[in-house]
């Protein structure tokens, strides 16, 4: 079965979604991805959507679980490069992801999610690990 | 009508519009003036001229053998129509008055049938029959010429006004922004939309300043739609910025009980500037004067 790779860079994780969503897929990332948080003690997740170009309703309530979920294991989730498509067809379906951050493109998700973390770190104190 | 008698009947009309023409024309004249001549539109001289022509040409067409306007015989006087229509619906002429300009031949050239046919009042009937029917298909041709003409200006305005309405421009190095200019619709924000988000994916640009300045109302649909198109370029990582909202449009959405708590607005596309340069942690600093 296909399964899509969570990758593990610094304290964030990185997915990148490259093959067509279908329902299944998505339930495993979202078991992989959460599992994958909780051992790695992961700071924040940055998913990559620039090559998805078809959505459902589905598909976008599994990226906005997914965002609560991090959330509640201590990860901010960044949703990246979001195609203009994927984006009118989830305000027309009404998903307007509440909770999800979003930026244009890696490089600006990485900045948010650092900014984010570090902002944490000053308000709360360094975690001791 | 037998063929022979309606034969005549052709070569009789050609003789009515080819006699007494200059008569003809001005007892014409005499019809349209009034209200439906419009001389401040169009000059006498050039109505008259405009007439004697018609008429020649009518001459010619009936010559042939045809009553019948969809006929070759007629393309001339058909040519005619068609730009006179044209011209007057340019030039600003009501649908009635384009119209009297063929209807009010009717009379006329009824007087001159009748002088002509004094006493033989079979063909006389016959004759006017074919005439008004003649001059009731010129009229009505006239009027789809008219109103084609007036399609094609709608057409074309509405057109303009699509091609025009939705620059997106870019003001800085990751700052768009999109001057609405008139009332949004489904069709004119999905394009709006379509274009802006396209736009945000190009030039990579952070912010995007949607200004609706040019926006004479905004109803819940119009306040709907632009919750949409800001919420889509929120999910691709863009920040939206309202500006140009103008006080009367405030208390409106303050009065429909629209939300847009979530949305930055701002009163002017200036101050919308502003806060997207500080977002992108941008600064001018006025060079003082050396001296």
């Amino acid at each position: 079965m296909e399964k899509i790779p969570i990758l593990k860079m610094g304290e964030f994780l990185l997915v990148t979604i490259q093959v067509d969503m279908h329902d299944r897929l998505a339930m495993a990332l979202q078991d992989d991805l959460t599992r994958t948080i909780s051992q790695t003690d992961a700071r924040g997740v940055l998913i990559d959507i620039s090559t998805l170009e078809i959505v459902d309703s589905f598909i976008g309530r599994m990226l906005s679980n997914i965002a609560a979920m991090s959330r509640v294991l201590d990860a901010e989730t960044v949703v990246v490069g979001m195609q203009p498509a994927v984006a009118i067809t989830l305000v027309e379906l009404g998903l307007s992801l509440p909770g999800v951050r979003t930026a244009l493109n890696v490089d600006a998700g990485m900045e948010l999610l650092r900014a984010s973390v570090s902002a944490n770190k000053e308000l709360y104190g360094s975690r001791i690990l | 009508m037998s063929e022979i008698q309606s034969n005549r009947n052709h070569k009789n009309l050609a003789g009515v519009f080819g006699r007494d023409s200059d008569k003809i024309v001005t007892e014409w004249l005499n019809e349209m003036s009034g209200s439906t001549r419009r001389g401040d539109l169009i000059r006498e001289s050039d109505l008259r001229a405009e007439c004697s022509r018609f008429l020649q040409l009518m001459k010619q067409a009936t010559e042939s053998d045809s009553v019948n306007f969809q006929s070759p015989a007629f393309d001339a006087v058909r040519d005619m129509l068609s730009e006179i229509s044209r011209s007057r619906s340019q030039k600003g002429f009501k649908p009635s008055e384009t119209a009297t300009f063929v209807f009010s031949l009717k009379r006329p050239l009824f007087n001159a049938i009748q002088s002509q046919h004094r006493g033989d009042a079979d063909a006389m009937a016959a004759e006017i029959w074919s005439l008004n029917e003649l001059l009731d298909a010129m009229g009505l041709y006239t009027m789809e010429i008219f109103l084609k003409t007036r399609e094609e200006v709608v057409r074309r305005q509405q057109e303009e006004l699509l091609e025009l309405s939705t620059p997106v421009v870019k003001l800085w190095d990751g700052i768009l922004a999109l001057p609405i200019i008139g009332t949004l619709d489904s069709a004119r924000t999905q394009i709006v939309m379509e274009s802006l988000l396209q736009a945000i994916v190009q030039t990579n640009s952070r912010v995007a300043i949607i200004d609706i300045t040019g926006v004479p109302t905004v109803d819940t649909v119009v306040a709907q739609h632009l919750l949409k198109t800001v919420t889509a370029a929120r999910l691709m990582g863009a920040d939206c910025i309202i500006s140009g909202v103008r006080p009367q449009i405030a208390q409106t959405i303050v009065h429909l009980g629209i939300n847009l708590l979530d949305v930055t607005t701002k009163s002017t596309l200036a101050s919308a500037f502003s806060v997207a340069l500080q977002r992108l942690g941008i600064s001018f600093v006025r060079e003082t004067a050396k001296g």
